[in-house]
């Protein structure tokens, strides 16, 4: 269970999250929408302690994430995070790059490593591209592979920052069809996202984020459906 | 058919020569890279007070050309009162100018790794050395190889520079060769084919490095 009280978070004098509020529990799947520049990304951020809050807090599974004795590293473990930009590790092939984590951070054997590593990556259709290195990857091709490299240390929790945004439109059907799976299996998931068809399909509850604060919160049929607030209407005809 | 007053003995001077001024390369490479590597690495990461004054420096380093800076460390020694060898000085020298070039190879490396990158590594668990030993460091030195590479060839050319402080490396041995045999152009051919066996195993290993990574791109 993911519970966010009262965040706020700013980068120097400006404030970016203005005290939000919500949990996640397990097994569900949250949609976050909004305009650019809302404060999604850094609310993703903040989850996993890549960023520090000024107020407010996080739990995950009850262990308070910007705690002074919080071990981050350790926490991360149990998170993984997807990001807008493909960010393989250029210098290794694909299935070293799902390696990496489980031998380094785990400290698994090779063999164990590689074996998760195939699973994974054979899980999300890139069972073909084991030796390959990302540069020959598509864009989407990437994007699956950072996902089986963060399904790769079995996290509990899956987080997705915009992960169709960079593609071209003909290679996000494939990306959001691996996380349609995912949620299928009863991945827990906060999805960052522009899709809004998607996050009505595949989402418990959405939430509509606006100038760092949730404006809505709900069920899909809710929050898309029938939003309730002026800047959720304003935004939906905006990107349907 | 061919007429030549160059004896064996000239051609073993001139190899001495060579020896010496290879000699001054790997140290001044080998002192050059080790300091680079550690003031690279901390200009990556140091805050503006250090990084300002340390950058200056080496903005200096960079800067006087390279014969004044021999020649103003040996006159320095004998007022200062060290009593090195000019080939010590030569190396130690050499070696500052090379770390003053290197630092910025390697800052430039470093900093050429995107931040996303490094966020995807620490975000799956990885600690910071974690990062830098295998994500950061591996990008960084295909970045900066072929710098290093250039880097490298352009010091053995400079160490021909050190015959200004009374050391016989390679040019200088030639010159004697030349005041003897009054054959300027066959000596500066050998010389230069000398200089070119020098550098053409340090410019082909960059170049087979390179293909490698190339092919994984
Ligand atoms: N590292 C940073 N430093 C300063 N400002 C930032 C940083 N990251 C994001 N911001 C600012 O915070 C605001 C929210 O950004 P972000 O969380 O990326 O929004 P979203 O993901 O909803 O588009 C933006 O105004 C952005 O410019
Ligand atoms: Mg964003």
């Amino acid at each position: 269970m993911i519970e966010i009280r009262d965040v706020h978070k700013s980068f120097g004098q400006l404030e970016v999250v203005k005290g939000v509020s919500m949990s996640v529990a397990k097994g569900e799947v949250v949609s976050v929408i909004g305009g650019s520049g809302s404060g999604k990304s850094t609310l993703l951020m903040c989850i996993n302690g890549l960023e520090p809050i000024q107020k407010g807090n996080i739990h995950v599974d009850g262990i308070d994430v910007h705690a002074r004795g919080t071990d981050l590293n350790k926490l991360r473990r149990r998170i993984g995070i997807v990001f807008q930009q493909w960010n393989a590790f250029p210098h290794l092939s694909v299935i070293e790059n799902v390696m990496l984590a489980p031998r380094k951070v785990l400290g698994l054997k090779r063999s164990e490593a590689e074996a998760i590593a195939e699973q994974r990556l054979k899980h999300v259709g890139l069972g073909e591209k084991l030796k390959v290195y990302p540069s020959q990857l598509s864009g989407g091709q990437q994007q699956r592979m950072a996902i089986a490299r963060a399904l790769a240390m079995s996290p509990d929790y899956m987080l997705f920052d915009e992960v169709t945004s960079a593609l071209d439109p003909q290679l996000v059907g494939e990306v959001l069809e691996t996380m349609r799976m995912l949620s299928s299996e009863g991945m827990t998931m906060i999805v960052v996202t522009h899709e809004i068809a998607f996050a009505r399909e595949v989402s418990n509850r959405v939430a509509f984020f606006h100038s760092g604060r949730i404006r809505e919160i709900g069920p899909p049929e809710q929050v898309i459906g029938s939003p309730q607030q002026a800047e959720t209407i304003t935004f939906l005809q905006s990107v349907l | 058919m061919f007429e030549t007053s160059l004896i064996w003995n000239d051609l073993w001077f001139m190899i001495q020569g060579a020896g010496t001024s290879l000699a001054i390369t790997f140290w001044a490479v080998l002192g050059g890279t080790v300091l680079g590597i550690a003031l690279g690495l901390a200009r990556s990461v140091a805050p503006w007070w250090i990084n300002a004054p340390l950058g200056a420096v080496l903005d200096v380093l960079r800067s006087v050309p390279l014969l004044i800076q021999f020649v103003l460390a040996n006159s320095l020694k004998s007022i200062v009162g060290i009593s090195w060898s000019p080939f010590l000085i030569a190396c130690a020298v050499l070696a500052l100018y090379t770390a003053a070039y290197c630092t910025e190879i390697v800052r430039g490396g470093i900093l050429a790794v995107p931040k996303t990158t490094r966020r995807a590594a620490r975000s799956l668990g990885m600690s910071y050395r974690q990062d830098m030993v295998e994500v950061v460091f591996p990008i960084a030195l295909r970045v900066a190889l072929p710098n290093w590479i250039g880097l490298t060839l352009g010091v053995m050319k400079d160490t021909s520079l050190v015959l200004w402080i009374g050391i016989i490396e390679l040019l200088r041995s030639s010159q004697i060769v030349i005041t003897r045999t009054q054959e300027p152009l066959l000596v500066l051919m050998i010389v230069g084919a000398f200089y070119f066996l020098m550098s053409f195993p340090i410019a082909r290993l960059g170049a087979r490095l390179e293909k490698r990574w190339r092919e994984n791109d």
